[in-house]
C-alpha cells in the first residue's frame, strides 16, 4: 500500500508546470481569446519539444509509453495554466486510442507525428458532439456507428458552435465516410470507444482541478490585498470560511482523481473510480469558481479580471463527459446494483 | 529554469523514464494481444515501479482475516446499551477487557504497553473490520487516542509504564479536561488554576462537556500554573483522578438524554509532580502536539464512516423508497466515505514517509464531521414518518440507531474544536490569508 507519486513523475510535473509557469501566463490565454483558431503561438511546439504529446505512445513510435498514473499531474498542470492547446483531445484520447488501434500505415504515421507534434489530433466521440479545435487540427478521430476513423482535416465541413470559453473553438463536423480511414470496427473498436471515455473522463477531472487550483490562488490573493473597512478583507471569517471550503473541495478531489488514474492504469474498479474523480474534480471547480467570483466581487464580474478565463473553462469541462450528476448516477448503478455501471455518454 | 535547462530535465527525465528496466516486452505487445488484455484496455503500460499502489501485502490481508474472524466470533450478537449511560458504560468495560486480552486494544502501540506493535496501515486495516462487524463503540477513546499519544511523545518512561497498560486494559478509564465555562473554542483563555505546592500542585477551577467523566476513574487536562502569563502560555498538562479528595462530579445529560457529559469542579485538589506530563508551563504545546492526530486520522478512521455508508445503502433497499433526491444523497453518502478512504492513504503514506501532519488535519475533521451529519439525516429522510422513533419505541427500524447516530453526529462539528475553528485555521495557516 501506497500513495504517492514517484519522484519521476513529479519531475516531470514540475518541468511541465515551470514552462508554463513562463510561457502560459493568463495573458496568453487571453491572447488566445482573440487569436484566429482559439490557441497560443508557440505552445504546441513546445509541449512536443518536452515529450509531453506523444507521452502515453509506445516507445517505437517516438512517444514515452506512460501510463495514466505518469500523465495525470501533466493534466493538473495544463488545467493550472487553462493551457489553451488540444491536449486532452490529443494526448489524453486521441494518441491513446491510436495505440490501441491494430498497426496500419495510416495509424502507424499519424501516431508518429503525434508524437512530434507534426499532427494536431482531436476527437468526435459520441461524448463530444461538439468537436475541439476542429478547424486548426490535422486530424479528426471520429467515432461512427461503433467504428473508429482516421479523418484528414481538409476532408471535414464544419460549422462553428461558440462556446462560452472563447478559447474553446468548438464544431459540429460532417465527414464523408469514403475520405476516412477505418482503424478499428465491431468488437475491436468498442473496447477502445469505452476506455477513451474513460480516458477522457479522468483527465477532464485533473484538468478541474488544476483550474480550481488557480481560481482559490487569485481568491486568496484578491482577498489578501483588497482592503475595506480599513483592512484586508482576507481577515473577515465570512471571506475566510468561504475560500477554506473551495479548497477543502478541491484537496479531497486531487486524490480521488489520483485514484482513477491509478484504475486505469491498472485496468481495476474503472468506471466507480473515473466517475467518482469526475463527480468530485467538478463540483469542486465550480464551488472555487463561485467562491473566488464572490470573493472578488464587481471586479469579478468583468472579462477584465482573469478569473473568468478560468471559470468559464471549468463551467465548459465540469459538463464535458457527464456532469457529476450523471456521474453519480452511474456510480449508483455500481453500488446500488440497479443499471449499467459501465454506461459512457 | 531556463529554456536550455528545461530541455536538459527533459532530456534526463526521458532517460530515467524510458530508460529504466520494465517488465514488458515492447510497445506492441498489448496491439498483438488478444482477450481481456486487449478488450480492457487502450495502454501498453509499463510497470510503473514505486508508484500508487493499492495492494494490501500478504501479512496485511492474513492480518485482516485474523481481526475479522475475531470480531465475527466475538461481537455481541445483541447491541450493547450505550456507552455513555452508567449501565451501558459496565457492558462496554466487559467488552473492552475482552478486546485486551485478544490483544486488539490498541493494536499500534508496543508489545510492552498491551498493543501488537501494528503498523498504520495495519491499525486502519483493524479500524475498518471492526467498524464493518458493528463492533461496540470504543469506551476508552479518549485514552487510548487521546491522552496516550501524549503520552508516547511526552510522558516519561515511569508514567508510560504506570499508565499505558491499565489503560489498553480498560482497568482504568480516562475522560478529557479541556473546556470550561467560560473557554469552549477559545481555549487558551482557560482559568482553571494550579498552584505550588510542596511535592506537587493545588489545582481549583472546573472543567466541563468531560466525556463520560461520572463513570471514568482518572481526568486530564490543563491548569493555569502560572498566573501572571497569557493565553497558550503559563499552562500545564496534568493528570487527576476524578475520586481524589476536592473533586466533584456532576452528570450532564447530553441531547440524546445519556449522562454523557460531566461537569468536574476543583477544589484544592492536590496532584504530585509526577503527573504532569512534559513541562510545567509548557502545556499548550504538550496538548496541541496531538491535537491533529485527534482532529485527523486517529479519532475518525475512514472504516467507521465506510460502515455508515453499507448500512446506509442498506437501509435505502430494504426501505424500498423511489425518491431519485434520496436516491441520490445515498450515492453521495457512500462515495464521499470512499474519498476520504482515499485521502487517508495518502495522508498515512506521507505520515511513513516522515512529513507531520499539522494544520490539514483541519481538513480532515470538517469533512468527516459534516459528512457524518449527512449521511445520517439522509437515513432520517429514507425512515420518514418513523425517523422520529428512539430506542424504546418497539416500531423504530434498526432499534432507533439512526436517530441515535444522527445526535451523535451533530456533535462532530463542535467538538475537537468547532469546524468555524477548523475553517480559521485552513485560512490562515494553510491558506496564509492575513489574521488582522
Amino acid at each position: 500500500m501506497r500513495f504517492a507519486f514517484t519522484d519521476d513523475q513529479l519531475l516531470f510535473r514540475d518541468a511541465v508546470r515551470d514552462m508554463l509557469k513562463k510561457e502560459c501566463p493568463p495573458g496568453v490565454v487571453r491572447a488566445a481569446w482573440e487569436s484566429d483558431n482559439g490557441r497560443s503561438a508557440k505552445l504546441w511546439s513546445q509541449l512536443a519539444e518536452m515529450g509531453v504529446l506523444g507521452a502515453a505512445a509506445p516507445e517505437s513510435m517516438g512517444g514515452l509509453e506512460m501510463a495514466p498514473l505518469d500523465t495525470v499531474l501533466l493534466f493538473e498542470e495544463f488545467g493550472r495554466a487553462a493551457l489553451p492547446e488540444p491536449v486532452l483531445e490529443h494526448m489524453g484520447v486521441a494518441v491513446p486510442i491510436l495505440t490501441a488501434c491494430p498497426p496500419s500505415p495510416a495509424r502507424d504515421a499519424v501516431l508518429r507525428d503525434a508524437c512530434t507534434g507534426a499532427a494536431t489530433l482531436t476527437v468526435a466521440l459520441s461524448a463530444t458532439p461538439h468537436v475541439l479545435y476542429a478547424d486548426s487540427a490535422t486530424h479528426l478521430i471520429a467515432e461512427r456507428d461503433g467504428a473508429i476513423y482516421l479523418v484528414a482535416a481538409g476532408a471535414l465541413g464544419l460549422t462553428p458552435q461558440q462556446s462560452v470559453d472563447r478559447s474553446r473553438r468548438l464544431f459540429t463536423v460532417t465527414f464523408d465516410i469514403g475520405e476516412a480511414t477505418v482503424l478499428a470496427e465491431g468488437e475491436d473498436a468498442a473496447p477502445i470507444l469505452a476506455a477513451a471515455f474513460e480516458h477522457a473522463t479522468l483527465y477532464s477531472s485533473a484538468i478541474l482541478t488544476g483550474l480550481a487550483s488557480t481560481m482559490i490562488d487569485m481568491g486568496v490573493e484578491y482577498a489578501s490585498t483588497r482592503k475595506q473597512f480599513g483592512k484586508a478583507i482576507g481577515t473577515f471569517q465570512a471571506v475566510q470560511h468561504k475560500l477554506a471550503d473551495a479548497f477543502l473541495a478541491n484537496q479531497f478531489a486531487r486524490p480521488v482523481v489520483y485514484k482513477g488514474a491509478y484504475a486505469l492504469t491498472h485496468d481495476t474498479d474503472v468506471h466507480t473510480s473515473v466517475s467518482m474523480a469526475k463527480a468530485y474534480a467538478s463540483d469542486a471547480a465550480i464551488a472555487a469558481s463561485e467562491s473566488v467570483l464572490q470573493t472578488h466581487g464587481a471586479i469579478g464580474y468583468t472579462t477584465e479580471c482573469d478569473l473568468h478565463l478560468f471559470m468559464k473553462r471549468a463551467w465548459a469541462l465540469a459538463r464535458a463527459f457527464g456532469n457529476s450528476k450523471w456521474h453519480r448516477n452511474r456510480i449508483g448503478h455500481h453500488v446500488l446494483d440497479d443499471g449499467p455501471a459501465d454506461a459512457r455518454l | 529554469m531556463s529554456a536550455a535547462d528545461q530541455r536538459r530535465a527533459c532530456a534526463k527525465l526521458k532517460h530515467v523514464l524510458v530508460e529504466r528496466p520494465r517488465r514488458s516486452n515492447g510497445p506492441d505487445q498489448q496491439v498483438a494481444g488478444t482477450g481481456a488484455s486487449r478488450r480492457t484496455a487502450l495502454r501498453p503500460h509499463n510497470d510503473p515501479g514505486n508508484t500508487v499502489d493499492l495492494n494490501w501485502s500478504d501479512s496485511e490481508e492474513r492480518f485482516r482475516s485474523e481481526v475479522r474472524a475475531w470480531l465475527a466470533a466475538n461481537v455481541p450478537t445483541e447491541p450493547l446499551p450505550s456507552g455513555d449511560s452508567r449501565e451501558g458504560f459496565a457492558a462496554h468495560i466487559e467488552w473492552e477487557k475482552k478486546l485486551f486480552a485478544a490483544g486488539y486494544a490498541a493494536v499500534s502501540w508496543p508489545e510492552e504497553y498491551g498493543g501488537r506493535g501494528s503498523s498504520l496501515w495495519e491499525w486502519l486495516i483493524f479500524e475498518e473490520e471492526y467498524y464493518r462487524a458493528n463492533a461496540p463503540n470504543r469506551v476508552t477513546q479518549n485514552g487510548i487516542f487521546l491522552l496516550a499519544p501524549t503520552l508516547f511523545e511526552y510522558g516519561t518512561d515511569e508514567q508510560k509504564r504506570r499508565i499505558l497498560k491499565p489503560m489498553a486494559a480498560a482497568e482504568v478509564t480516562w475522560a478529557q479536561g479541556w473546556s470550561e465555562p467560560n473557554s469552549g473554542s477559545d481555549l487558551a483563555s482557560l482559568q482553571s488554576r494550579a498552584v505550588r505546592v510542596d511535592g506537587g500542585w493545588r489545582l481549583s477551577g472546573q472543567k466541563t462537556w468531560c466525556t463520560r467523566g461520572s463513570f471514568c476513574d482518572m481526568v486530564f487536562g490543563l491548569f493555569r500554573s502560572d498566573p501572571d502569563a497569557q493565553r497558550h502560555s503559563g499552562l500545564t498538562y496534568f493528570m487527576v483522578p476524578l475520586d481524589a479528595e476536592g473533586v466533584t462530579v456532576r452528570a450532564v445529560e447530553r441531547l440524546d438524554g445519556d449522562e454523557g457529559f460531566a461537569e468536574v469542579f476543583f477544589e484544592d485538589v492536590f496532584v504530585p509532580d509526577t503527573d504532569i506530563i512534559g513541562e510545567v508551563n509548557n502545556g499548550w504545546k504538550v496538548a496541541m502536539a496531538t491535537a491533529s492526530s485527534e482532529r485527523g486520522l486517529s479519532l475518525r478512521s475512514p472504516g467507521r464512516f465506510m460502515a455508515t455508508a453499507t448500512r446506509l445503502i442498506d437501509l435505502y433497499r430494504r426501505s424500498g423508497c423511489s425518491d431519485a433526491r434520496i436516491r441520490d444523497e445515498v450515492i453521495r453518502a457512500w462515495m464521499d466515505a470512499q474519498a476520504y478512504n482515499i485521502t487517508t492513504l495518502q495522508t498515512v503514506t506521507r505520515m511513513l514517509d516522515g512529513q507531520t501532519i499539522t494544520a490539514e488535519s483541519s481538513l480532515t475533521k470538517i469533512f468527516w464531521s459534516d459528512m457524518d451529519v449527512r449521511t445520517h439525516k439522509t437515513a432520517l429522510d429514507i425512515l420518514a414518518l418513523s425517523g422520529e422513533l428512539d430506542e424504546e419505541a418497539p416500531a423504530a427500524d434498526s432499534g432507533g440507531a439512526w436517530l441515535k447516530g444522527y445526535q451523535f453526529a451533530l456533535a462532530g462539528p463542535i467538538y475537537a474544536g468547532t469546524n468555524e475553528i477548523q475553517r480559521n485555521v485552513v485560512a490562515t495557516r494553510v491558506l496564509g490569508l492575513p489574521r488582522k
